[in-house]
């Protein structure tokens, strides 16, 4: 493993509503190592893409309040000036979203757009272009060379999600965050493009932090997961560990409830309820609602972060007794 | 099960679309989106329809609803053939099947209550509107949902509670068969598990017998007993599910099984043999076997002429050559 790239120290994020404040997310601690894939996987709405956006600055600043801390090869993100972060989105920190279609430009090639990304540090077009192809090579575009001069349009959503990652890729960042990248995606384009990352990490060393509610993409490629829920953390770890000794009641049950067998083989587990609106949290942990094994203790008070090994981190009262 | 009785027979059915484009429309193309399938389903069976996009699952749906006429053939739905049906057996059958989407928010109208919305099929079937509120009242329990969302507003909802009240107003009318198509698609694992449970409750307590319609392989394998696979308008392999699942006979299931996410860290690495290309789309068809621009044991024949039906077993079928004869 290699060393720290990406810490994330007690970050909380809330958004500016009527009347007060939204705390969207809370209190996450997190420390991405190069060379490393993270997946912060939750449901939706339970805070995990305005962790990812909040590293790249990409949140309307007049409407949150950012606490905590964001450091990137031991600096601040969060002091710098809005200048300073222009510099690393891009060069260092590189992003790719659910739909390439919004982040294309549709009246421009793609191999244009991928070339716009390069210029910006060679300026010899010949050159340029040349990247341009090899990249869309890397990322195993079909006829490469014709579909650099094709229109977003003209793509598939597969070879639109290339083209990011070509785009991507042509800054050589030293980490990546994927939100949702294959959501949009049929399955076996899915394999492809998971593929593609899978290759990244091991070719160009590139961290990953992928964002996802899919836990098929996260059993497929993750080293380690942070599951989120409601705005926090509540277990966090080596995947392999996770999946087959979960600790927290939350993961505990939706490992129950991923439908890996057929219906001769049981019933899935469901979770009661619904994940609370960020406007009903109330103190207390957060799963407490929803949660079969919740005390009075855990509607009064928050849970601390407590460790199963140095690696392994779970936000619970109960923790350990299991359900 | 003792006699099987079919509720759905489809034999060779198709369905063209025509695009034209150009100067007044003078360039058409024919879009093959169901193109000679042949599928029986019999009652109180689950069977699930796999596909990728564009591969005319959706299509198909909409035939056997008959909310699209067929170019050839028919769909014969409790022994009734639908496009030759009377005025009276069409109502019938309107109410014998129902139908579940994959986005519930925008099925229900937003303006309208839960109640309205629930009881709006009894009322266009001709019940009072005194009886419809009562049945209305019963299907909400049926989906285990408590009565004082009867009031409620789509809005107000989570999307759960959504597709329960859709399959709650799917069920008012006492159908035989259910249409699911991605009935799971837009909700988060738990509730998934907890609407998947719920569906297959009902399929059991009620003796229904669905189609479901969905690209997540998990959801499929968990739900159905028979599987059915699309690809580009045909349908390329069907069988019992863990026949399906676990010895994939076509080249396209083999690749889509493979691609499936697995749900268990501990089997990466196991099987891997990634399809290459994309789904490749219903204008341009290929020549001769559809798969064959994709598929690792494509021949010279595979390019030049369709492959039939083979059968593996009595039920398990097969469209490819390498299983001929």
């Amino acid at each position: 493993m290699g060393d720290e790239l990406l810490k994330l120290e007690n970050l909380s994020i809330e958004y500016k509503v009527k009347g007060g404040y939204l705390s969207a997310v809370k209190g996450v601690d997190l420390i991405i190592n190069s060379g490393e894939i993270f997946a912060i996987v939750g449901e939706s709405g339970c805070g995990k893409s305005t962790v990812a956006h909040s590293i790249m600055r990409l949140l309307p600043e007049n409407s949150v309040r950012i606490s905590g801390n964001i450091f990137f090869k031991g600096e601040k993100l969060n002091e710098k000036s809005n200048r300073e972060i222009e510099k690393i989105r891009g060069k260092h920190i590189g992003m790719i979203f659910q739909n390439p279609l919004d982040s294309l430009n549709p009246v421009y090639t793609t191999g244009y757009q991928v070339a716009e990304a390069i210029y910006l540090d060679n300026k010899n077009r010949k050159e340029v272009w040349k990247q341009v192809l090899r990249l869309y090579r890397d990322v195993k575009m079909p006829d490469a060379e014709k579909r650099i001069h094709s229109f977003p349009h003209e793509l598939s959503g597969g070879m639109r999600q290339r083209v990011m990652i070509a785009m991507m890729l042509s800054r050589k960042p030293e980490l990546l965050i994927a939100d949702e990248p294959t959501t949009a995606l049929d399955v076996t384009i899915e394999a492809q493009i998971l593929q593609i990352m899978k290759e990244l990490k091991d070719v160009y060393n590139t961290s990953i932090m992928l964002i996802t509610h899919n836990f098929g993409l996260v059993a497929e490629i993750a080293d380690r997961i942070g599951v989120m829920y409601a705005g926090e953390i509540v277990e966090q770890g080596d995947v392999y560990e996770i999946f087959e000794n979960p600790i927290h009641p939350y993961t505990k049950l939706l490992m129950k409830a991923l439908p890996r067998k057929t219906k001769a083989e049981g019933r899935l587990q469901t979770i009661e309820g619904t994940v609370p609106r960020l406007t009903e949290v109330k103190p207390g942990c957060r799963f407490a609602n929803r949660c079969p094994m919740a005390k009075d203790v855990c509607f009064d008070e928050d849970p601390m972060t407590r460790n199963v090994n140095e690696n392994h981190f779970y936000r619970c009262h109960r923790g350990k007794e299991a359900i | 099960m003792d006699k099987q009785q079919p509720m759905i027979v489809i034999n060779g059915l198709k369905k063209y679309f025509t695009i034209s484009s150009g100067l007044f429309g003078r360039n058409k193309q024919i879009v093959k989106a169901v193109d000679d399938v042949s599928l029986t389903i019999n009652k109180g069976e689950i069977v699930g329809l796999v596909g990728e996009s564009g591969s005319g699952k959706t299509t198909l749906a909409r035939v056997i609803l008959n909310l699209t006429r067929p170019s050839e053939s028919s769909v014969i739905v409790d022994g009734v053939d639908i496009t030759r049906a009377t005025k009276e057996e069409e109502k019938r059958l309107r109410s014998e099947i129902a139908v579940v989407f994959q986005d519930p928010a925008s099925n229900l109208n937003p303006r309208q209550t839960v109640e309205s919305s629930i009881m709006r099929p009894l009322i266009l079937h001709g019940k009072r509107k005194a009886e419809a509120r009562v049945i209305a009242r019963v299907a909400l329990n049926l989906v285990k949902m408590d009565e004082r969302y009867l009031n409620s507003y789509p809005h107000q909802l989570s999307g759960g509670q959504l597709q329960r009240i859709a399959i709650a107003r799917a069920l008012v009318l006492k159908p035989k068969i259910m249409i699911l198509d991605e009935p799971t698609s837009a909700l988060d694992i738990s509730v998934q598990a907890q609407i998947l449970n719920l569906l297959l409750d009902l399929q059991k307590s009620m003796g229904l017998t669905y189609l479901v319609i969905t690209h997540d392989l998990n959801v499929i394998r968990y739900m159905s007993d028979r599987i059915a696979v699309m690809y580009l308008g045909k349908l390329v392999e069907i069988g019992p599910t863990s026949e399906v699942v676990n010895k994939a006979k076509h080249p396209y299931t083999q690749g889509l099984m493979a691609a499936s996410p697995i749900l268990d860290p501990k089997l990466r690495g196991e099987k891997k043999h990634l399809m290459c290309g994309d789904p490749g789309s219903l204008i341009n068809i290929p020549k001769g076997c559809r798969f064959s621009p994709r598929c690792p044991h494509s021949d010279e024949r595979c390019k030049s002429s369709s492959p039939g039906d083979y059968k593996i077993n009595p039920l398990h079928k097969v469209s490819c050559f390498l299983y001929e004869g």
